[in-house]
C-alpha cells in the first residue's frame, strides 16, 4: 500500500448508506455483480465510468448503516485507492481497515475539490491537496494501530502471518 | 480510576484492571454472531486460511433470519451451505429459518447475560445492551479473525450519558425515545462512542423498549448502547438478582443529555434519515401504500399488542398492504394466545414469518418506486426497502398501526381517541 496516492476525484454528499454503496438486493451476489450497482441511486454512470486509482471524496457519516463489508469490498473491486470523507461511520471504518482499503478523515476535503479534479492523499502526514489549485485540507492520520493492519493488506494478512 | 459501562466491560475483556476512553485493546470476545448473509461466507474464509476449528464453538452462534422463507433457489441453496458448516464446526447456537431473528432470539433464549462482549456480522449487535452487555457489529473479515482466534481488536469509546426522567405513556412508546434522541443529536451524533442509559425513566424501562432503544444506537454511529443490568435484567432473566457492571461514580463522559419521557409524544422520521425526525402530528398529508410492523426494532410481543390495541375493530385502509412479521416464533405464539394477532388479521393485516425480510430490502413486503411505506424498522435510507425512488417513514408500532387503518401518516392518538 503506497502511503501518497494521487487520483481522479469522485465527490459525494454527508451519509453516503451502505445500503448506496451495496445495495441489499445484491446481498449475497459475486462481487463482479454487486460493484456494478456502488451508488447507482446517486449517480448512475459511477460504477462504469470509475477507474482505478481514483479517489472517493465524500462528506460526515460515510458508510453509515449495516455492518455489511461488501460496502468498502465494493469500492475496493471498483479500484478506488482512497476514501477521503468529513468522517466514517464506526463499522465501515473497521471494515476498510479490515480488508485494507485505505481511507482518511479530513472534513474539509470535499470543500477543496470537484469531481473529476486531480488530487494527492498522504496517509502519514492526513494531508490532501488538489493538484490544480495546490489548495491543501489537513485531515487526521489513523492512528497507528490501525495503519499497521492496513499496511499489512487487512486483518486476515495478519492472521495468516 | 472511575469508569463507565464500556470501558468495565473491555477491561475486563481484555484482562486489565482499567482502561481508559481512547485506548486500544485486544479483548476476548464471549459472544460471536453471525447470520445466514454473511455465514457462508465467513465460513468459506476460515477454511480457505487453514481454519478447521472454532476458537469456542459453544460461544458462537449462527442464525437463519435475513432470507426466510427462502425467497430464490439460490438463497436455499446458501441457507443449505449455511447448515452443512453449522454441523462441520459443531456451532454450538444454531437457529434454523423460521426461528426468528437473532436479536430477539439470542435475548429471548438466554444467550445474553449482562458485561458479555459480543460481537455480530449485524450493525444491530447493539441491541444486548438491553440487558447490560457490550453488543456491536464486525462485518465478515474481523468475524473470521475473532472465529478463529476468540479475541480482536477494540478502540475503547468515549461514552455519552442519557439521564431519563419521567414514564412513558401509551401510545407514545419507546420508539419515539429513540426517535427523540435521533433527532435530538443526529445520525452521527454518537460516532465511535458508546451510550449509557440511566436515570429513573430508564428503570421504569421494560426490556422491550430498552432493546428497543440498544438497537437503534447504532443509527446514532454507536458502538454499543448500554442500559446497566437492574431488576428488570434480573426478572427477564428468570433470576432472583443478577450482577452486572455498572459505571462509576465519578467516570468520565463525552456529554450527559437529561430527557424527560413525560413530555414526548410519537414521532416520525421523514425520509431518507432517522434524525429527521418531527412529531406524528406535524407530518401533513402523507398517504402511504405499505405499512410494516416487524423487525429487530420493534417486532416483540409489546410491539404487536400495541399495534393490535389501535387496530382493533378497525379496518386497514383500501390499497394500504399491512404487513407484520413477529420477531421470533415466540412472539407469534405469544401473540395468539394473547388473541394480538386475531386482532390485526381481522383487521386486514398480512402476517409474514418471523425474519428481516422488508426491513433490509431483500424481500417478501418491498416498496416500488414511488410508494410510500411507514415502517416500525429502523432505517429509512434511499432503497433500504426496495427501490430507490420509494420514501420510508419511520415510526412505533401504534403510528404504523394507526398509519395503516387511516391510510396515511398519523398520530396514533386521532386513531384511539376517535
Amino acid at each position: 500500500m503506497d502511503e501518497v496516492m494521487r487520483g481522479r476525484v469522485w465527490v459525494f454528499g454527508d451519509d453516503i448508506s451502505t445500503d448506496l454503496l451495496s445495495p441489499g438486493a445484491y446481498a449475497v451476489d459475486p462481487v463482479e455483480v454487486r460493484k456494478l450497482h456502488v451508488l447507482e441511486s446517486v449517480d448512475p454512470a459511477f460504477a462504469s465510468s470509475v477507474r482505478p486509482g481514483d479517489l472517493l471524496v465524500a462528506g460526515a457519516n460515510f458508510g453509515c448503516g449495516s455492518s455489511r463489508e461488501t460496502a468498502p469490498e465494493n469500492l475496493k473491486a471498483l479500484g478506488i485507492a482512497c476514501v477521503v470523507a468529513g468522517s466514517f461511520a464506526r463499522i465501515f471504518l473497521r471494515n476498510a481497515i479490515a480488508i485494507g482499503l485505505p481511507i482518511l478523515i479530513c472534513p474539509d476535503a470535499p470543500l477543496i475539490v470537484d469531481t473529476g479534479d486531480e488530487a494527492e492523499v498522504d496517509l502519514t502526514s492526513g494531508m490532501f491537496r488538489n493538484v490544480a489549485t495546490g489548495e491543501t485540507a489537513r485531515g487526521e492520520p489513523l492512528p497507528p494501530e490501525m495503519r499497521q493492519i492496513l499496511a499489512a493488506g487487512g486483518i486476515l494478512a495478519t492472521l495468516r502471518s | 480510576m472511575a469508569m463507565t459501562v464500556a470501558e468495565k466491560i473491555l477491561a475486563r475483556a481484555s484482562g486489565r484492571s482499567r482502561v481508559r476512553a481512547g485506548e486500544f485493546v485486544v479483548a476476548e470476545v464471549d459472544l460471536a454472531m453471525t447470520h445466514d448473509i454473511f455465514a457462508a461466507t465467513v465460513f468459506d474464509t476460515l477454511l480457505d486460511l487453514g481454519v478447521e476449528k472454532l476458537f469456542e464453538p459453544a460461544r458462537v452462534a449462527v442464525v437463519i433470519d435475513h432470507f426466510v422463507p427462502a425467497p430464490t433457489a439460490a438463497i436455499a441453496d446458501l441457507h443449505h451451505r449455511v447448515r452443512e458448516h453449522v454441523e462441520r464446526l459443531g456451532v454450538g447456537i444454531f437457529y434454523d429459518a423460521g426461528e426468528g431473528i437473532s436479536h430477539q432470539l439470542l435475548p429471548e433464549r438466554g444467550h445474553i447475560r449482562p458485561g458479555m462482549l459480543v460481537i455480530g456480522t449485524d450493525s444491530h449487535t447493539t441491541t444486548y445492551g438491553a440487558l447490560g452487555a457490550a453488543g456491536t457489529g464486525v462485518g465478515t473479515s474481523d468475524m473470521v479473525y475473532a472465529l478463529a482466534t476468540g479475541k480482536l481488536w477494540f478502540r475503547v469509546p468515549e461514552t455519552i450519558r442519557f439521564e431519563f426522567e419521567g414514564e412513558v405513556t401509551a401510545p407514545t412508546s419507546w420508539k419515539d425515545v429513540v426517535l427523540a434522541i435521533a433527532g435530538l443529536i443526529g445520525s452521527d451524533g454518537a460516532q465511535y462512542r458508546s451510550l449509557e442509559f440511566g436515570g429513573p425513566g430508564a428503570a421504569s424501562a421494560p426490556i422491550s423498549g430498552r432493546l428497543t432503544v440498544a438497537n437503534m444506537a447504532v443509527e446514532l454511529g454507536a458502538k454499543f448502547g448500554i442500559f446497566p443490568a437492574d431488576q428488570a435484567t434480573a426478572a427477564y432473566l428468570g433470576e432472583a438478582d443478577v450482577d452486572g457492571p455498572r459505571p462509576d461514580p465519578g467516570a468520565a463522559y463525552a456529554a450527559t443529555h437529561h430527557l424527560d419521557l413525560a413530555t414526548l409524544s410519537p414521532l416520525v422520521a421523514l425520509p431518507h434519515d432517522v434524525d429527521r425526525v418531527v412529531a406524528a402530528s406535524e407530518v401533513g398529508d402523507v398517504p402511504i401504500d405499505q405499512a410494516f410492523l416487524g423487525s429487530c426494532t420493534n417486532g416483540r410481543l409489546d410491539d404487536l399488542e400495541a399495534a393490535a390495541a389501535v387496530v382493533a375493530g378497525k379496518t386497514v385502509a383500501p390499497g394500504v398492504r399491512f404487513l407484520v412479521a413477529p420477531a421470533s416464533r415466540t412472539v407469534m405464539e405469544q401473540a395468539l394466545a394473547s388473541g394480538a394477532i386475531t386482532t390485526l388479521v381481522e383487521a386486514g393485516a398480512t402476517i409474514l414469518a418471523p425474519g428481516c425480510g422488508p426491513c433490509f430490502g431483500g424481500h417478501g413486503g418491498l416498496l416500488g418506486p414511488g410508494e410510500k411505506g411507514i415502517s416500525s424498522s429502523n432505517r429509512n435510507f434511499p432503497g433500504r426497502m426496495g427501490s430507490s425512488e420509494a420514501e420510508i417513514y419511520l415510526a412505533s408500532p401504534a403510528t404504523v398501526a394507526a398509519s395503516a387503518v387511516a391510510g396515511k401518516v398519523i398520530d396514533p392518538r386521532e386513531v384511539t381517541d376517535g
